[in-house]
């Protein structure tokens, strides 16, 4: 059993059938379902919003546009700094890895916040999803879009407590960058969602 | 930069950095600053300009696909990647379109 002393995921060559390892392939079939179930929000939106019999309020109107274009570029900057992590992982270079994790983190963390904040000011004003259609599809999409962004924290934050443990050194990367397919797609998903619920 | 890199130019056109052990990775600054200047240019054409709703509206997609793509193919690494991966990647895509399509249909 010598042969299975080191562990399968550090280093080594690429397993068969699509070249990538396994851990990766799995993220991308759970990344295509994704696609299809954002579809399916993006989509009614769409729909519901071009058959609307009521007025959809201008660009600015209801939502915070230059508050909302700082979160994006927070989650723009995280996924940088995702990428970033996951480069210095595969270099060896340690200080980076855990400098890099950490900053995505907060970052993320950050975007929630403000996400929250803009939610409580809506609120407020007596703008929720029982305001009609545009509420619904607004909190319906922003909120699932939040949930991702929840979730990616919670392994963000797990993946920097395991950075500063030295669960990332010696090449040892893999798992950084299947989390980082997931949270660049969810950065993917809100440019779309920025431009389409926001901006137009 | 970590120090194992090496700026140089790549067969892409200069978006790439090379390790010793020739593994290349994408400029990602280079694409950040692309995706900011993109979003500043978002907030500016709703806001800054007098053109007519269809164009904005066209504008705003064309720059929203363009960040994407620049997401998917230098942070998601599908620029880089074997071409069976982008094919798993982009699978859903036309299910996407047929989806909305058919959605559409019943609407109507």
């Amino acid at each position: 059993m010598e042969a299975h002393a080191a562990p399968y995921y550090r280093g080594g060559a690429p397993e068969t059938g699509l070249a990538v390892y396994t851990q990766k392939v799995g993220m991308w079939v759970f990344l295509c379902s994704e696609i299809m179930f954002f579809t399916g929000l993006i989509g009614s939106y769409i729909i519901l919003r071009f058959g609307a019999s009521e007025t959809w309020p201008a660009p600015g109107e209801v939502l915070n546009i230059p508050v909302t274009a700082v979160n994006t570029f927070i989650l723009i900057c995280s996924s940088v700094t995702m990428v970033k992590a996951f480069a210095a992982s595969e270099t060896g270079d340690k200080r980076g890895t855990r400098l890099f994790t950490l900053a995505t983190a907060l970052m993320g963390a950050t975007f929630l916040g403000v996400q929250i904040y803009e939610y409580r000011e809506l609120l407020h004003h007596d703008f929720g999803p029982w305001s009609g259609l545009y509420g619904s599809t607004f909190f319906t999409m922003t909120g699932f879009h939040g949930f991702h962004v929840f979730l990616g924290v919670v392994c963000m934050t797990w993946a920097t407590l395991k950075a500063f443990r030295g669960g990332y050194d010696g090449g040892n990367y893999r798992g950084l960058e299947v989390l980082g397919l997931y949270w660049h797609f969810v950065d993917l998903v809100w440019i779309i969602l920025f431009t389409i619920v926001y901006l137009i | 930069m970590d120090s194992t890199e090496t700026l140089h130019e790549s067969p892409d056109g200069g978006t790439a950095e090379a390790h010793a052990d020739g593994h290349t990775h994408p400029r990602y600054m280079l694409v950040w600053l692309w995706l900011a200047i993109l979003t500043a240019a978002e907030v500016a054409v709703v806001w800054f300009t007098a053109l007519p709703k269809s164009w904005v509206v066209v504008a705003l997609l064309i720059m929203a696909v363009w960040k994407a793509l620049l997401v998917a193919l230098y942070f998601m690494h599908l620029r880089f990647e074997p071409l069976r991966v982008a094919v798993l990647a982009t699978s859903p895509l036309p299910l996407a379109v047929l989806l909305v399509m058919a959605v559409l249909q019943e609407y109507k």
